[in-house]
């Protein structure tokens, strides 16, 4: 009677531990193309464990949304497979898959009022009216909106059309759910109410889900695991922390958190270190991670919450010491963003927080500056 | 804010509403300069000549200035027996005024629309009023026989009022007795209640044609990449840039029994030579030639809609697990009604006021009302009968747009 066997499979276990080894979607070797000339995805591979949190993360037309679509059967693979369970779902249409869905701009049907969107997908799989009743009221309090049944999309506010469309794509019960960029109609307080909301109902339904955005701070806060996208291929998947400490090329560097950059070619190798000269003619002591040998170039990425002001009188601390003159000092509230013109580079960022024991700074000063070679990630040029 | 009854003023101490009109002022001069040579040519051209043709429909002038002496005659008639000797010779001047005057004709052809025998009565009359002596009233009775009937007195008396019913009457396949009572008219003069009819399920067919054959078309042109579109949108609209006349007259090459349809059916051996199809100068002409041209009305606002329609509700509709038809059903159609509102109240209006293609392929089956307007206006010369059914055609069409904008809201109409 039912497409899909999710439709009478039990009632959500709370707080399923995400950290299980079944493997419960996978892509292999997928690549898209939708002119035959050009690749939209390249090769992209990715075992999703069953209950985790997976983000795509990249720059719009980076692939990472159409790769969503092919999970969700509105795109076909040009080569590659897409498993569910193990099983090849190439052949299957959108309905027949039982995949969650929350769109852009929520595509909530304006002619159904809250409650008939969330008992359309009850609906056409014949569950019963009494079922059909409490499952809607169960999602509806699930994502706090009880009273909204009567109202109509339009008579919403955004964050509410939002959590009425994360209840829609749930209240099916799927094992996996697909976001392509939900918050992103959202201002930044209620984008920030809906990334703890999301990670909640997460935690408690244990279901998988897969989250496209372009925003890497939602990225960082929700994610399990991180696959960052850019020109088509996969060019991390790491979880947050290890994304943001340990960025393995100079595109996840500058696109995850802020970076400092300074160009050069690798001068000497020392071990677990190498030394790089930069263009202006300084040498810094660099932690290697994509270097060639001696001689090749290099993009030195340092997170600029990892630099520090040396007062005078201080003992050297730091392998790496220069003479930095303030360009210019920002001030954030709690923290205060100094634009520094350090080893030719004149836009070092250096952040300091807003405390006791951080002395003011003014433009045309001079500092002394350091920072450890284990921050220092020499990467690809 | 804190003394909200005093009237706000602007800084030199204006009222506010006075300062904003003024300022107003100039831009509304300006807008009202901009499209007065429109509303003068259209005033000109369109409304008023609109309300003296249909002012005729009720307008009934000809007896009470062609028989003066005679309306004022009879005004104190009992209405029982043949009316007195001065009333026949108030008649006799009367005509013999008109006579010489050479305008009989109309009021003979108004007196002959009510009652038949009536233009010979008076013709016959005036050739002989010269030699016409007293008493009157057994010299006209010899005259014509019409004259020594009640009826004919009590239609005089009836049509000296001004305005008249009965041109709206006989639109509807009515007429009033002498006496003054409403019947239907006999048998064999009934047809404009029929021809009604006929245009309006004809033109509702149209309409049902032109929406099964417009829906997938504007489903494709919303949802097809712009360059494709373009493509298909020029050929929707290329029938605009050719003329009615010849998309009507292609019709007529290919449907008649002679014609490039009938054929090729000859030639498959699906029809014989003698069973040729008659398919045009009949109701079928009249609805495959209109569908064609009126398809363009439909498609349209249907685009316009389905425009509108992001494809993420088709998508998240088929995500949420219903089949491709259920998805369209629920979702995608109740969507659309607004468009299929649209283009329908466009196409049933323009159709059942369609003139010239009817004319051309419609022959005597497949006529519509319109038609036959145009033959009392241009043939027959009854001029109030035709603006009595332009009339009653304005008001159907008037009732239509206004549950329409009741229901669906007129502003829904776009063309693109």
């Amino acid at each position: 009677m039912t497409d899909t066997p999710e439709a009478e499979s039990a009632a959500p276990v709370a707080s399923v531990p995400p950290e299980t080894d079944e493997i419960f979607a996978r892509f292999t070797n997928v690549q898209k193309s939708y002119d035959g000339v050009e690749l939209v995805v390249k090769d992209f591979n990715l075992d999703i464990r069953k209950g985790e949190f997976v983000t795509l993360l990249g720059p719009s037309g980076s692939g990472k949304t159409t790769c969503l679509m092919m999970m969700a059967g509105f795109e076909t693979p040009t080569h590659g497979e897409i498993l569910l369970k193990g099983e090849p779902i190439s052949g299957l249409p959108p309905h027949k898959r039982g995949i969650g869905m929350v769109f852009q701009n929520y595509a909530l049907f304006p002619h159904m009022t809250v409650a008939e969107n969330l008992s359309f997908p009850l609906e056409v799989r014949h569950l019963s009216k009494a079922q059909i009743k409490e499952k809607v009221a169960r999602a509806l309090a699930m994502v706090r909106l009880e009273e909204f049944g009567d109202r109509r999309p339009a008579q919403l506010s955004g964050g509410q059309q939002q959590r009425v469309a994360l209840a829609r794509a749930l209240v099916f019960e799927p094992e996996l759910v697909l976001m392509d960029e939900p918050l992103g109609a959202l201002d930044k307080n209620l984008r920030e109410e809906m990334q703890y909301e999301i990670k909640r109902i997460h935690a408690s339904l244990g279901v998988t889900m897969i989250y496209v955005t372009h925003d890497q701070t939602e990225a960082l806060t929700m994610s399990d695991r991180i696959a960052v996208f850019n020109d088509g291929v996969v060019q991390q998947l790491a979880s947050p922390d290890e994304l943001y400490e340990r960025p393995e090329n100079a595109f996840v560097a500058y696109f995850i958190g802020e970076n400092n950059r300074l160009m050069g070619e690798v001068s000497e190798r020392l071990g677990d270190d190498c030394k790089v000269r930069l263009d202006s003619g300084d040498t810094v002591i660099a932690k290697p991670v994509a270097v060639g040998g001696v001689g090749s170039r290099t993009t030195l990425s340092l997170r600029p919450e990892r630099v520090s002001i040396l007062r005078e009188d201080a003992a050297e601390q730091f392998d790496n010491q220069f003479t930095a003159t303030v360009q210019e000092v920002i001030y954030l509230g709690d923290h205060l963003r100094t634009r520094l013109s350090v080893c030719g580079n004149e836009d070092f960022i250096l952040k300091t927080p807003n405390a006791q024991g951080f002395g003011v700074m003014r433009p045309g000063q001079q500092i002394q500056v350091g920072w450890s070679s284990a921050d220092c990630r020499a990467l690809d040029a | 804010m804190s003394d909200s009854a005093a009237p706000l003023t602007t800084a030199d101490g204006v009222p506010l509403k006075v300062s904003l009109r003024r300022a107003v002022r100039r831009s509304k001069l300006k807008a009202l300069l901009l499209v007065s040579p429109l509303l003068l040519f259209l005033g000109i051209a369109f409304v008023i000549p609109i309300f003296e043709m249909l002012s005729r429909s009720v307008a009934n002038p000809e007896v009470s200035t062609h028989l003066p002496r005679t309306v004022a005659a009879l005004e104190h008639w009992d209405r029982q027996a043949l009316p007195d000797e001065p009333v026949f010779e108030a008649l006799v001047e009367d005509l013999r005024e008109g006579q010489a005057a050479r305008n009989l004709g109309l009021l003979a052809s108004r007196l002959n629309y009510e009652r038949s025998g009536m233009r010979s009565a008076i013709n016959r009359t005036a050739r002989g009023l010269g030699s016409m002596e007293p008493p009157y009233r057994e010299a006209m009775i010899d005259a014509h026989t019409r004259w020594g009937e009640l009826d004919t007195w009590k239609l005089i008396e009836r049509e000296a009022s001004p305005f008249t019913m009965t041109y709206y009457l006989s639109a509807l396949d009515r007429q009033l007795t002498p006496d003054g009572d409403i019947t239907m008219a006999p048998d064999n003069q009934q047809i404009h209640v029929s021809l009604f009819w006929r245009t309006f399920w004809m033109s509702g067919l149209i309409t049902l044609m032109t929406l099964l054959l417009g829906y997938p078309i504007a489903f494709l042109l919303a949802n097809l990449p712009l360059r494709h579109s373009n493509l298909l949108m020029i050929l929707v609209l290329l029938p605009f840039w050719t003329s009615l006349l010849v998309r009507t007259t292609t019709w007529i090459a290919i449907l008649q029994s002679q014609g490039v349809l009938n054929d090729i059916m000859v030639f498959l051996g699906v029809i014989a030579d003698e069973a040729r199809w008659q398919m045009i100068h009949n109701k079928i002409g009249t609805v495959v030639a209109m569908t064609h041209i009126l398809l363009p009305f439909m498609i349209l606002p249907l685009y316009s809609v389905m425009k509108t329609i992001p494809p993420s509700y088709m998508r998240a509709a088929r995500s949420l697990g219903g089949r491709p038809f259920l998805c369209f059903r629920r979702v995608y159609f109740p969507l659309t009604i607004p468009g299929i509102a649209a283009g329908g109240i466009l196409v049933f209006i323009l159709s059942i006021g369609y003139y010239i293609t009817p004319a051309l392929v419609g022959g005597q089956s497949g006529r519509f009302i319109t038609n036959y307007i145009a033959y009392h206006m241009q043939t027959s010369l009854n001029w109030g009968l035709a603006a009595a059914i332009a009339s009653i055609l304005l008001c159907v069409v008037v009732v239509f747009y206004l549950v329409f904008n009741r229901l669906v809201g007129v502003d829904k109409v776009k063309l693109g």
